[in-house]
Order: C-alpha cells, then sequence, then structure tokens
C-alpha cells in the first residue's frame, strides 16, 4: 500500500467516524482486509453494521474476513458539486457493488476510472485500499476497481 | 369484530397555504408561514382557530405544536404527532395521523401541516456534514455521496436499467408538473415553461438519470389542512373530501444501512400501496387524477409503478406528457404543478390540490373528479399515501 497513490476523490471530504460498532471494518481496512459483520448464530452474513442479527437475533455478531471482489449491482456519475471539497471536481464515479460470496452483502465506494468511461452493471470489481495515513485517527477507504 | 379502518370516517374541511417563494425568498420567518397557512386552512372550514385541539407534521418541522398551540390560543391541545423521517415521506402520513386521532376520539379538530423556509436554516442539496461523518455516513460520505439525489441515485439507474425505460419517461413527468403550473398563478414556475429543449440541455446534476429538471427545487412557504370528523363536515362550507385510505411505513428491510435493502430498486411502496388500496377499496383504475411527489423524476417513476399506476414494460409509451394532462389525459398527474412547478412544500400542497379536485375548484379541473391519490415523497422509509374521494364514493 502506497501512501502517494492517486485519490478517487479530492482531499477534505469527511472522514468516517468509527465508533466501536464498526471499528473492525475499519481496523479490517488498515490492514488490508474487507472484513464484515456475520452472525455467530445462524451465519448470516450482514452490512452495514448492527448490534443484532436481522436474521435470527443473536447479539454474538462475529467479523469475518471476504474476499475483495464484487460484481457492480448499480452505480451513479454526479457532476454536481454537494461538497465544498467537490468544487471544480468530478464528475466522479460510485458504484454499489455486490458480494456474491459474502451472503450479497453491498457496498459504496468509487468507481476508480475515467470520468467518462461507460458502467457497465454486473461488471466483476476488485477492492482497491485506499489509505488516509494522515488523518487523526487515519482510515483506509475501500474503492474499486475493474477486474483485470 | 368490526373492520378497522378510517375508510369516510374523516374529512379534510380546509385547506391554506401561504404565498409560495423562491428558496429565501419568504419575507416572513418560517414559523410566521406557519401559523398563516393554518389560520388559512381554519379559514377555509370555517372553523374558528381556537377549536383546533392537535397537529401534525413530519419531516422534522421546526414549527413545533406546544409553540404553534400556544401562539394561536388553541383552547386544550388534546394531540401532537412528529412523523419520523426526513422529506416529504410523511405528507400522507401527518394527514393520517390527524385521521387517526381524530377517529379514535383523541381530538376533534386536527392541523396537518408543513412549513419550510429552509433559506433561513440551510439548503437540502450541500452537505451540513462535519469533519467526521456519522452512522450511515460514515460508508458514504468519504465517497461522495452526500445529497438526497446520491442517497436515491442507484435505485433509479437500476430499475430503469434493469427494466429498459428510457430518459424521456422521466421527462414527461417533469413536463406535466411545468405544464400545469402555468395556469397555476400560486405556483413558483407559473410564467416558466419548460420545453423538451430545454429539459434536454439541462445540466447533468448526476448521470444517468438526474438532469436539471428531473430534481426538486427548494422554497419556502406552508401548506396545512383541517381534519374533523366526517359527520361534522357535512355542516361546514365546503364540498366535504373523505380520506378513503391510507398507509405508511416500507417493505422488508427497506431502510437497511448502506444501501442493503434486499429490495433496493424501490420507491419503497410495495406493502404501503397494497395496504393503501385495501382500506380504500379501490384500486388504481379507480382514480380520476393522481399527485405523485417529486422529489425526483425517477422516484416518481417508482411510486407511480408500486402504486400500479404504470407498468414497467409499457412505461416508455404510456409516460408521454399528452397522458399526464389535465383535463383529459390518461392520467392527469400533478395537476397544480406539484413539487416541481407549483411549489415544493414537501407534498402538503398536493394534499390540497386533491381537496381542490374533488371540490372542482382546481385551476387545471379534471371534470368530475370523484378519486384522487397522493403518493408521498418516494425512495425514503416511512413512506406514506392516502386516497381521497367526494362524498359519492363513500
Amino acid at each position: 500500500m502506497s501512501t502517494t497513490m492517486k485519490r478517487a476523490l479530492p482531499d477534505g471530504l469527511p472522514a468516517p467516524d468509527q465508533p466501536p460498532l464498526t471499528k473492525p471494518y475499519w481496523d479490517g481496512t488498515r490492514a488490508g482486509k474487507l472484513v464484515i459483520q456475520r452472525c455467530k448464530g445462524c451465519g448470516a452474513h450482514q452490512w452495514g453494521p448492527e448490534w443484532v442479527c436481522h436474521r435470527c437475533h443473536s447479539f454474538d455478531l462475529g467479523w469475518e474476513e471476504v474476499a475483495p471482489t464484487g460484481r457492480i449491482w448499480s452505480w451513479q456519475r454526479p457532476h454536481h458539486p454537494v461538497h465544498q471539497a467537490l468544487t471544480g471536481f468530478g464528475p466522479y464515479t460510485i458504484v454499489l457493488v455486490e458480494l456474491p460470496h459474502a451472503g450479497n452483502v453491498r457496498m459504496v465506494g468509487n468507481l476508480i476510472c475515467e470520468p467518462t468511461a461507460p458502467v457497465e452493471i454486473g461488471a466483476e470489481v476488485e477492492a482497491v485500499f485506499e489509505p488516509h495515513d494522515e488523518a487523526d485517527p487515519p482510515y483506509t477507504l475501500v474503492q474499486w476497481r475493474l477486474k483485470g | 369484530m368490526s373492520e378497522r379502518t378510517l375508510r369516510g370516517k374523516v374529512a379534510i374541511a380546509g385547506i391554506g397555504e401561504t404565498t409560495y417563494y423562491k428558496h429565501g425568498q419568504s419575507p416572513d420567518a418560517e414559523f410566521k408561514l406557519a401559523l398563516q397557512a393554518i389560520l388559512a386552512a381554519c379559514h377555509d372550514a370555517g372553523i374558528d382557530p381556537k377549536e383546533v385541539d392537535g397537529f401534525a407534521s413530519y419531516g422534522d418541522d421546526r414549527s413545533d405544536a406546544p409553540r404553534l398551540a400556544a401562539a394561536l390560543g388553541i383552547k386544550e391541545l388534546r394531540f401532537s404527532n412528529m412523523h419520523w423521517g426526513g422529506g416529504g415521506g410523511g405528507v400522507a402520513a401527518s394527514v393520517a395521523n390527524a385521521a387517526a386521532a381524530v377517529h379514535s376520539g383523541m381530538a376533534n379538530c386536527v392541523i396537518a401541516f408543513r412549513s419550510l423556509a429552509q433559506g433561513q436554516f440551510a439548503r437540502y442539496g450541500r452537505s451540513r456534514l462535519g469533519a467526521a461523518a456519522m452512522g450511515d455516513d460514515a460508508f458514504l460520505a468519504p465517497y461522495g455521496l452526500i445529497s438526497p439525489a446520491q442517497r436515491f441515485a442507484m435505485k433509479i439507474t437500476r430499475f430503469m436499467s434493469d427494466r429498459g425505460i428510457r430518459h424521456e419517461a422521466l421527462r414527461a413527468i417533469a413536463m406535466a408538473s411545468y405544464h400545469h403550473a402555468q395556469s397555476n398563478p400560486r405556483a413558483v414556475m407559473y410564467g416558466r415553461p419548460l420545453t423538451e429543449e430545454k429539459y434536454d440541455a439541462s445540466r447533468w446534476i448526476i448521470e444517468p438519470f438526474h438532469r436539471l429538471f428531473d430534481c426538486c427545487q427548494e422554497n419556502d412557504g406552508a401548506g396545512a389542512v383541517l381534519v374533523v370528523p366526517a359527520d361534522r363536515a357535512k355542516d361546514l362550507p365546503h364540498k366535504p373530501t373523505y380520506l378513503l385510505g391510507t398507509a405508511q411505513g416500507g417493505h422488508h428491510r427497506s431502510a437497511a444501512p448502506v444501501h442493503n435493502a434486499p429490495d433496493y430498486a424501490s420507491a419503497h411502496f410495495p406493502t404501503v400501496a397494497k395496504n393503501m388500496w385495501a382500506m380504500a377499496k379501490l384500486g388504481p383504475q379507480d382514480v380520476d387524477v393522481v399527485q405523485a411527489y417529486e422529489n425526483f423524476t425517477g422516484g416518481v417513476l417508482l411510486s407511480l409503478v408500486e402504486h400500479g399506476f404504470v407498468d414497467p414494460k409499457t412505461a416508455n409509451e404510456f409516460l408521454v406528457l399528452e397522458n399526464l394532462l389535465a383535463p383529459s389525459g390518461k392520467m392527469p398527474m400533478n395537476t397544480s404543478g406539484g413539487n416541481l412547478a407549483e411549489c415544493y412544500m414537501h407534498g402538503l400542497e398536493m394534499v390540497n390540490e386533491a381537496v381542490r379536485q374533488l371540490r372542482g375548484t382546481a385551476n387545471n379541473q379534471v371534470a368530475g373528479a370523484e378519486v384522487v391519490a397522493v403518493l408521498g415523497g418516494p425512495m425514503v422509509t416511512p413512506v406514506s399515501s392516502l386516497v381521497l374521494g367526494t362524498e359519492a364514493t363513500l
């Protein structure tokens, strides 16, 4: 993980809060791993984090590393800047990525691509870990790029 | 067991609204706007404002019931209710909550209202986040997913891509609102028609389905309706407008975090619409006029589909301008100009318009309208809808 990699978006956007409920996820991304909630009671994957399993109501939710790959379930390409950090930037591409091997949970991130690149629903993507080492506390975002 | 229903039990006896202003243009404070709209609704109903004994609102309205009750010298406050959820998801629910209070005997005379002078506070379309994004936003805002349009856009991308629905269908929705606003002097967009060319040339807010005219504006103003028992409405000045059916909520895990609703490409009406039609003992085929909340035109498409007004298979053919226009389109829709062109009063203006259509006093009147549906703000949770009708529909 290089700290000099080009980031998907300009600096200055809000940093993720990392409360106890979601801390294991952010700890995982710092180590280059994608970890999500998995119920120790019934085995259901769950995303985003919650205190209880939506399927069996167990509070015994563990965290499991899952392969950092998925497929594009939907997408959007904002042009209008809604945050001061985005003024004069854009368009940029946001994808909703489904993880078929992890109960079809979905994650939101940026697709690393040209701003005019066509985006195809169903396309296979892989995670790119984007560290923000200078932040306090530091954090690592999960971006996506088309596979191979 | 007797049937539990609101069908025909209550009526909207009065409607009121302020002048509608462009964002930030109201000369009056937001709370004053609320008072004006409420007093107008009471006047319209021929009821002394001091008889009002309840207030219901939604979208975290800042004009709170205790202050309203004190300001208006209400004799006795018996019901105050704020519906969870932002934006206009709760517009029909506020009327329904007022109705439930009236029918249950908790109150006699309840105002459902919305007041907004957003310019005096903050913009919806701009981030109000601090340096750290909390809750769901922690997984969204760092990726530049912040505004309401961005929260909903991927539902629309997926639904329209799957179903092969073209952007022109959304253009017809936007143009219907603007068309109707041209004959409604109350409308903020009165005198500002929208053409296909102007729409097509408008800038992208979000690709692939949000041009400028697909997105609601922000406005200042207030709107209110007065809900009373059905029996009482018969003795008041206007032809009564009865509540026939209403429902609120969302289907299974529609508010699941980080865009994980199982049925994601949805406006969240599948169960709500079913429950509303069941209470009304009606279906989309019985409706004469539709008021469908536009936060974004793609959300209107989803609402119409989930309430059974539009079949996705024929959406491209059906959603053309002529079908959506009063007086004689197949499905006259947003006949006052709606959120897009009358006023973004979070749908309360649509309830008022539904009442006008049923009284026969609308600017774009659909002749003989007996049943009007109001589909509240889509794609949030909870969403809400209602159906109103004339005495003939009871």
